[in-house]
């Protein structure tokens, strides 16, 4: 075998190579998107976290400006603590409302930002101090059953 | 003749054997990476071995991962369809690529393709003689035949994985999209918005670094390692298949679970 | 003395897994020379080969190489010193990946910086110097077996060494092709100027060409002399084998319990393992 033709052909499989890490890193995986920012950290406090999970994204009207890096229970408060990597393009006022949704009936739990209107920006390390856990389904169905009941007995 | 006793010896010497060549590769890894001086000095040589690692494996896998790929794609939209949920085939077809298939697959047909001529190629040498003739002319086999083959199997094995994952990506996109009619937008933003570079495709990676390291390993060794005769060549090609395979599935689990852990 | 003895074997033992195959060989090899080393198949021939070129290590003994100890030099040394040994294998050995001028060129791109200019010229004379210059582009696979052993002799002077050694050169070979290869290690030795070291079985063509021959016996030196000697010795085994007789001092039968034995119903344990 010829050395050129050689070395052509290895160098037109490593490009091509190359060419399949990039294409998979920017086309089918999020580097082009969320991982060029910087990202600076939030905390927050669930009494409940359902099944909220690290790496979970974080949204704000509807959009993702983080993912969850990390959750551990705070034997102090008997809470959840999740830390979270915001996008750094991204700032939220200090009365930043997160809660735990749901995509769809049955998708993954995220974690959703309802912007308030303090003038105060949340400073990176902050914690998010108000917040409504996820809704565990069946405490929902049981609440509503109990409900129900009550009305039933009201009526007699 | 043969008693309980008997049964028990011959275990204890084929876990003895099995534990000496297992130390013996182990050496022979090491003097590899002492004797990799060359395979890098001399780039020509490890060149000549990503080409036939490499670019001769090339057909096997684009042409695996299309298939593959395809399959995934008709499967998996079968099942999502039941839940209603199609758009999400493009997380489906990405996730079981870049995680398990796209490293898993590709080093089994890397180890049968490309390892086994690796293993070929050295035995076939030692049988002629012509690993001894090189030492006797003052040339080191492991640095100037073993090492380069090693090295262009250790760089092509990720090349090729990225490859069949990008190609299976596609294959999936085929079927999903253009053959079915699930929305395109959907598929790949779907795909985006749940395929981590890090988490998710890094790990891939890795996989198929670890397993290019061991596939290449394990073939020249079992080239260098093989008794000298056509049977004995032929035995070790064996071996190498065999043995990769084995390690491979063996490592990606066991890689998997570090990687992969329930996170939450 | 020690001036003109290129290669000093002193009581050479060598073990292979436990079994005794070299058991003390002292033998003397003078510079300049041709000695061939002979001896029934598996006597220990090659494996005394190997012990001078330093690829295996002798379990008693010394192997001095001018004023080099072969068995006690380390990698590095004795690849410094295998750069001025020349090696013919008993098929050659020649690299089937490449050209017979890339096989006859791999010492000279291994071990030196020259030019590819030099490179092809040292190359073309040493393939014309065993008749085969016109044959420098065709692959090792499509050689008969003479031609391939003359391209290795090429490959084994490539450096001009000091010694040659060579492993079986004559199995397999047809009688001119045998002829061509006996001639050429005799003129090569000489025009170089090197010593020569040569592991046969084939009696005549080296009663032709060398100057001294070792006959080896479980793993011992049995008879030696010059061709002149061997042919009029009257020691019986040095006579078996340039006669080729069937039984002599090297029996004809693998050593077994006597014929009555096996023969007789219920005598031995034959297959009954």
């Amino acid at each position: 075998m010829n050395r050129t033709v050689l070395d052509l052909w290895v160098g037109f499989f490593v490009a091509l190579g190359l060419a399949a890490v990039l294409f998979l890193a920017l086309k089918v995986g999020n580097l082009s998107s969320a991982h060029l920012s910087e990202t600076y950290v939030l905390q927050a406090k669930f009494d409940n976290i359902g099944g909220l999970k690290v790496r979970g994204p974080v949204r704000s009207a509807g959009v993702l400006v983080g993912r969850i890096s990390d959750i551990r229970f705070d034997p102090e408060s008997y809470q959840a603590q999740v830390t979270m990597n915001i996008d750094g393009r991204y700032r939220f006022p200090r009365d930043t409302f997160a809660s735990i949704y749901t995509a769809g009936l049955l998708g993954e739990q995220y974690i959703g930002f309802d912007v308030g209107g303090d003038e105060k920006m949340l400073q990176p390390g902050d914690s998010v101090k108000m917040t409504q856990s996820a809704v565990v389904l069946e405490k929902l169905i049981s609440q509503f059953l109990f409900n129900k009941a009550a009305e039933g007995q009201d009526s007699k | 003749m043969s008693g309980p006793l008997d049964l028990v010896r011959s275990l204890g010497h084929a876990t003895v054997d099995r534990i000496w060549r297992l130390g013996f590769a182990t050496r022979f890894f090491f003097a590899i990476l002492l004797h990799s001086g060359t395979a890098f000095r001399r780039l020509p040589l490890t060149l000549r071995e990503i080409y036939f690692s490499g670019v001769l494996s090339l057909m096997i896998i684009l042409v695996s991962g299309l298939f593959v790929g395809l399959v995934l794609g008709l499967q998996g939209y079968e099942t999502l369809q039941r839940y209603g949920s199609t758009e999400a085939l493009g997380i489906l077809v990405a996730l079981s690529l870049v995680r398990e298939l796209g490293p898993v697959v590709a080093g089994l047909l890397f180890a049968s393709r490309a390892g086994s001529s690796i293993t070929a190629e050295i035995g076939l040498m030692k049988a002629t003689e012509q690993l001894k003739a090189m030492d006797m002319m003052a040339v080191n086999p492991i640095a100037r035949v073993v090492a380069p083959r090693f090295w262009g199997g250790v760089i092509s094995m990720p090349l090729l994985a990225a490859m069949f994952s990008a190609m299976g990506v596609f294959g999936g996109w085929l079927v999903g999209v253009v053959l079915i009619g699930v929305d395109d937008g959907a598929f790949w933003s779907q795909m985006q918005s749940s395929v981590d570079f890090r988490y998710d495709i890094l790990n891939g990676i890795i996989k198929s670094v670890v397993f290019g390291f061991a596939v290449s390993l394990i073939a020249v060794f079992e080239g260098y390692d093989s008794v000298p005769t056509a049977e004995g060549v032929s035995r070790a090609i064996t071996r190498t298949v065999v043995t990769s395979a084995m390690t491979i599935l063996a490592l990606d689990f066991i890689l998997t679970s570090f990687m992969f852990r329930g996170n939450s | 003395m020690s001036d003109d003895i290129l290669v000093d074997i002193q009581d050479l033992h060598f073990n292979y897994d436990g079994r005794p195959v070299l058991q003390g060989i002292n033998m003397k090899i003078p510079r300049g020379k041709v000695v061939a080393i002979m001896g029934g198949s598996g006597c220990g021939k090659t494996t005394l080969l190997r012990c001078i070129g330093g690829q295996l290590h002798p379990t008693g003994g010394s192997v001095r190489l001018e004023k080099h100890q072969v068995c006690q030099m380390s990698e590095a040394e004795l690849y410094r010193l295998r750069r001025r040994m020349g090696m013919l294998f008993q098929f050659g050995a020649l690299f089937t990946d490449l050209t017979v001028f890339e096989n006859v060129a791999f010492p000279l791109r291994e071990h030196t910086n020259l030019s590819e200019e030099m490179i092809r010229d040292l190359v073309l004379m040493k393939l014309e110097a065993v008749g085969l210059r016109g044959a420098h582009a065709l692959m090792p696979g499509s050689l008969s077996g003479g031609m391939a052993r003359r391209v290795a002799l090429a490959r084994a002077i490539a450096l001009d060494p000091m010694l040659i050694m060579y492993d079986e050169p004559f199995t397999g070979l047809d009688p001119i092709a045998l002829g061509v290869i006996g001639r050429l290690i005799r003129s090569l030795n000489d025009a170089l100027g090197a010593t020569s070291i040569m592991v046969t079985h084939d009696i005549q063509e080296s009663l032709l060409i060398v100057d001294y021959i070792y006959f080896l016996n479980g793993g011992q030196v049995v008879a030696e002399g010059t061709p002149d000697e061997i042919r009029a010795s009257r020691d019986p085994f040095v006579h078996q084998f340039v006669h080729a007789e069937p039984d002599g001092p090297v029996h004809f039968d693998y050593p077994a319990p006597s014929v009555g034995q096996d023969f007789m119903p219920g005598g031995a344990h034959v297959g009954a393992a």
